[in-house]
């Protein structure tokens, strides 16, 4: 890369080289402007009174005052249980994402280990029913979860979860680079259960790909808003989503775009702590979860 | 000699058996229905104006189901004009977020895997721009209203642009069809471009290095090496990135919702098919079946495409070994 190559045209090369490198450097800066000047609007925003408008930059004082509006109770008639809310989508992401990774690690175990005669067609139906989006049963499903009485249920939004292609897909990419067949065989040997082997075993060493699923589905489950729309009506149930949908109906009496910032932040702060923590181990995994052809 | 051994395939069966159970209970079962209600005239009358956040079991609903053959198509292609106009909506705002990304996500991913430019902090960069990918979209199409409405933080910047005068009404550019549909796209530009620009770096770093080097002592300058080189080879990569983002525009609600209070407004410029999905759920049930297998049939066509595409390229990749 060096030496020779620089040699032919060196001062034309480097001027032009520095000048790239500016443009590269003013167009990134400009870019993390972009990106983070709205989330840093927001968080300022949660710390301001109702009265103060307009831009501002430095955050206000009435941080306390808009955590005590928030959880008034006028608050909770208004949008529901905006405390409960939070709750609520932290158990339904928590069990989603649990029950996902788990049962598709199980179900990847199945293909890559053992020798049946469904294994090849079972493969081939889980690849091509990872590109069905959700949306195209949607109908369907909310109908079936009217006639099952499962409308504000979380059952629908959390057992549905252990059927995910994608997944599926990970795991068994994950198996195919870093779990050797033949600790299976020495489990089996040793007398140790298929069950057994799977759960002690075989999960430990998947560990890795489960933090790395865990994350990704959690976040998927915590996001969501499509599905609860369908399920949930009851106040009392929402999720974070839907909290902040029956904010943004507020009529302009109602409206307190403070509190409305501050749960904002409530709902994402969460998320951006843990990625922030592990944003090396997502982006990765993005990368790699992209050059599957 | 072989000799006989234990058969493990019943465990194979037993671990697949929950994936299966499920699939077929709430996603495969729910399908069939929705294509089977899409050939139906079914109708929910429910007396009253509907109520949105109202209760999904009214007390006096009326539910007419009749064969409709392929009425609910034709009203989606032709005769209904907002699920037509919601059809374009939903192309024209992911276009308008589409272009942008593609374009900086590779200016973006060439920068970062140039080995002469060298840039710094890469991993400062790759954090920040992939950062809005992981937030609440809901939130962040919320956090835009919260914004732009009049007395929000960025109003005085984007007020004018919509002719906010006393005499105008005080117009935010959520007021007008082109804002709504732009912040829509500028939305799903700031989500999305992190990831595709994360996705397009992994192709390009599985370029062979000897080719750039062999470009540029050859004297290529940078735009014919991006141009000659780095464009043709990261083709399956870009039509994985084309064919997956249409999937996902095809899919827009948590945006465009929040931002118009599920209404689409202005003029419902703004409404996406599956909002209407949401929105006829409990009362125009067959027509909003007949989007969900349009959904299906597009999404399916896409997918076939990026897996022949793929597989194309890989073909020709062992072609080309083998010669």
């Amino acid at each position: 890369m060096t030496g020779s190559t620089e040699i032919v045209g060196q001062e034309t090369g480097k001027t032009s080289l520095l000048i790239r490198r500016i443009v590269a450097y003013v167009v990134l800066v400009i870019l993390v402007f972009i990106s983070l000047l709205p989330f840093y609007l927001l968080f300022i925003n949660a710390t301001r009174d109702k009265a103060q408008i307009g831009i501002q930059w430095y955050p206000g004082s009435a941080l306390i005052e808009n955590f005590r509006k928030l959880f008034a109770a006028s608050t909770q008639v208004a949008f529901g249980n905006v405390y409960k809310a939070l709750l609520n989508s932290l158990i339904i992401s928590s069990c989603a994402s649990v029950l996902c990774v788990y049962f598709s690690a199980l179900t990847a175990y199945a293909t890559h280990v053992y020798q049946f005669k469904l294994r090849k067609a079972a493969d081939t139906f889980i690849l091509l029913i990872m590109m069905v989006p959700t949306q195209a049963s949607a109908i369907g499903f909310y109908r079936m979860m009217i006639s099952l009485n499962l409308i504000d249920s979380y059952i629908p939004l959390i057992i549905p979860a252990i059927a995910a292609p994608a997944t599926y897909y990970f795991m068994k990419q994950y198996m195919a680079s870093s779990l050797p067949l033949e600790i299976v065989e020495a489990a089996r040997i040793d007398g140790c259960g298929e069950f057994r082997t799977f759960n002690t075993i075989v999960r430990p060493i998947l560990k890795p790909a489960f933090a790395v699923q865990i994350i990704f589905t959690f976040v998927g489950n915590w996001n969501n808003f499509f599905t609860p729309r369908l399920i949930i009506n009851a106040r009392e149930k929402y999720t974070v989503p839907l909290v902040l949908s029956a904010m943004s109906h507020a009529g302009p009496v109602e409206r307190d775009v403070a509190i409305f910032y501050l749960y904002m932040v409530l709902a994402i702060l969460p998320v951006i702590v843990v990625y922030l923590f592990l944003s090396k181990f997502i982006i990765r995994g993005v990368a790699l979860g992209s050059v599957k052809g | 000699m072989k000799r006989k051994s234990v058969s493990y395939a019943k465990w194979g069966y037993i671990f697949l058996a929950p994936f299966f159970i499920v699939y077929c209970i709430f996603a495969l079962y729910p399908l069939i229905q929705t294509f089977y209600n899409s050939f139906m005239s079914y109708v929910i009358d429910r007396g009253t104006i509907d109520d949105i956040w109202g209760s999904a079991t009214g007390a006096k609903e009326t539910t007419t189901i009749t064969w409709g053959g392929l009425s609910n198509y034709s009203a989606v292609f032709s005769k209904d004009e907002t699920l037509v106009q919601s059809f374009l909506n939903t192309i024209i705002m992911w276009v308008i977020g589409f272009i942008p990304q593609i374009a900086v996500s590779l200016l973006l991913a060439t920068w970062f895997t140039d080995l002469r430019l060298k840039i710094k902090a890469q991993g400062f960069f790759k954090t920040v721009i992939y950062l809005p990918n992981v937030i609440m979209a809901s939130a962040v199409a919320f956090l835009f209203t919260c914004l732009l409405i009049r007395d929000g933080a960025l109003y005085n910047f984007f007020g004018p642009l919509a002719g906010d005068s006393p005499a105008g009404g005080y117009l935010s550019i959520l007021d007008k069809v082109w804002g709504t549909r732009a912040t829509v796209g500028f939305i799903n530009f700031l989500l999305w471009y992190g990831n595709t620009t994360i996705l397009l770096m992994a192709a390009i770093m599985g370029i062979d290095p000897g080719l750039y080097e062999a470009a540029q002592i050859d004297g290529a300058t940078p735009s014919q090496t991006f141009w000659k080189i780095t464009m043709p080879l990261i083709r399956p990569i870009l039509s994985f990135v084309l064919v997956t983002s249409m999937i996902g525009g095809l899919q827009m609600y948590d945006v465009p919702s929040l931002l118009t209070l599920d209404q689409g407004n202005p003029q419902g410029k703004a409404m996406t098919i599956i909002m209407e999905i949401q929105q006829r759920k409990d009362s125009d049930v067959g027509k909003a079946c007949a989007v969900c297998v349009i959904i299906f049939i597009i999404s399916a066509i896409l997918g076939f495409i990026t897996m022949f595409g793929m597989d194309d390229s890989r073909e020709k990749k062992k072609k080309r070994r083998k010669v």
